[in-house]
């Protein structure tokens, strides 16, 4: 069953990943790398949350070493059953690979991600590959449902 | 691009600023603020105000200013959709149809006085969007298939708008047709609306949902509000102007 999950949600990346990826241009004004921030915190006590930061040094490096493949690790997206962390391989401008990372392994996510049957790649969503998708509007997702939502693929893509 | 996800709501919150800049504090005062919006109006939490409203232990008048306030737009949009939004149920006070929305787009508002001209608030599926998510390229909000949720149905362009998406979730059917007191059972699977502020838009694709396809007739002479509508055989139903503001690609 593990598998499975691994294998679900690597789909879901990957499907949504195919529809969001975008190239980031050369960047004109150099920005410091060390500006990278991750220290937001609501100050409250719910830690379910995770902060991520791109900066654009990054991404001018993934677009100057292009014919080389480079991987993106996603900020873990907390579920209440554990964190959700996808792997991105991006080679000349496409996503060639993702993969969950990092999962949660209990036996009631199990039964939660086969009660909202894990999406599966499909060619149809393939075929839109070329469109640059930021926001994912559908009705109202429970917390858990997030997890499997394109929504969450997104978040965790930080593209 | 600096991306916060917040669970709150029962659903999970997702703030995108698309300027450069720390953002950090601007978003602590966000994610506060949807906690408070929360801590004030869930129906689960027994301390709530409105719960201790619905329990006779406050009223109205004595509840946080807020709840008068987002009592007075549910008025209004009641009013707007002709009685197909409604913040009564059961007898009781509930703006829950209502509250996400005005708390997005308040969150939105925040982030615009700080400075970040360019992001998105998406509360679980309704947002309120700000500018642009690249300079020149406007926000692509893809609405996802009702029957399928890891397919997009259609994508549309947003410059500094809302939308939102009402429908059958995977709780099941649980929006309730204010005038049978019964879920909806029209043949809809979503309804999703744009328009320019998500307080109204929120509601009003609640309110889209329940009236079925007569929500097409009921959008068309409402200036900037677009309507998408997908039935359960899949079929989609939409407004001239959502055709409009399409983005053409690939998509079933």
């Amino acid at each position: 069953m593990k598998r499975a999950i691994l294998a679900a949600a690597s789909t879901v990346a990957s499907l949504v990943l195919l529809l969001s990826f975008k190239t980031h241009g050369p960047s004109a004004v150099a920005t410091p790398p060390a500006a990278v921030s991750n220290g937001t915190n609501s100050g409250g006590n719910d830690t379910s949350s995770a902060t991520t930061t791109k900066n654009k040094a990054k991404a001018k490096k993934s677009t100057t070493t292009s014919r080389a493949a480079s991987t993106y690790t996603g900020s873990a997206a907390d579920t209440r059953y554990g964190p959700v962390r996808v792997r991105v391989t991006v080679a000349n401008g496409k996503v060639t690979n993702a993969e969950a990372v990092v999962y949660p392994t209990s036996a009631a996510l199990d039964q939660q991600i086969n009660s909202y049957a894990i999406p599966q790649l499909n060619s149809e969503a393939t075929s839109a590959s070329s469109a640059n998708i930021d926001m994912i509007s559908g009705a109202t997702f429970t917390s858990q449902g997030y997890i499997a939502s394109l929504q969450s693929a997104l978040d965790q893509a930080g593209l | 691009v600096t991306t916060r996800v917040e669970h709150c709501m029962g659903t999970v919150f997702t703030v995108s600023i698309r300027d450069d800049g720390d953002w950090s504090l601007a978003i602590a005062d966000v994610v506060g603020w949807l906690h408070t919006v929360d801590a004030t109006f869930s129906t689960y939490r027994p301390d709530s105000d409105i719960c201790r409203i619905h329990r006779g232990e406050l009223t109205v008048e004595d509840a946080h200013p807020m709840v008068t306030d987002v009592l007075d737009r549910c008025a209004r949009v009641q009013h707007d959709t002709g009685g197909f939004f409604s913040s009564l149920i059961d007898g009781q006070v509930d703006p829950t149809g209502l509250v996400k929305g005005w708390a997005i787009e308040r969150a939105s508002a925040m982030l615009s006085r700080a400075g970040a001209r360019n992001h998105a608030v998406n509360g679980g599926g309704d947002m309120q969007l700000a500018g642009e998510a690249e300079p020149g390229r406007a926000w692509a909000v893809g609405t996802t298939d009702p029957r399928d949720r890891s397919r997009v149905l259609s994508v549309i362009e947003v410059r500094d708008g809302a939308v939102a998406t009402s429908g059958v979730t995977e709780r099941g059917r649980h929006i309730v047709d204010p005038f049978t007191g019964r879920p909806v059972a029209n043949g809809l699977a979503s309804a999703t609306v744009t328009g320019a502020r998500l307080t109204e838009v929120d509601a009003y694709a609640t309110a889209a949902f329940v009236m079925g396809l007569p929500a097409l007739g009921w959008a068309e002479p409402r200036g900037g509000v677009e309507v998408l509508l997908v039935d359960e055989e899949g079929a989609r139903h939409s407004s001239s102007g959502w055709t409009t503001n399409e983005i053409e690609c690939q998509l079933q």
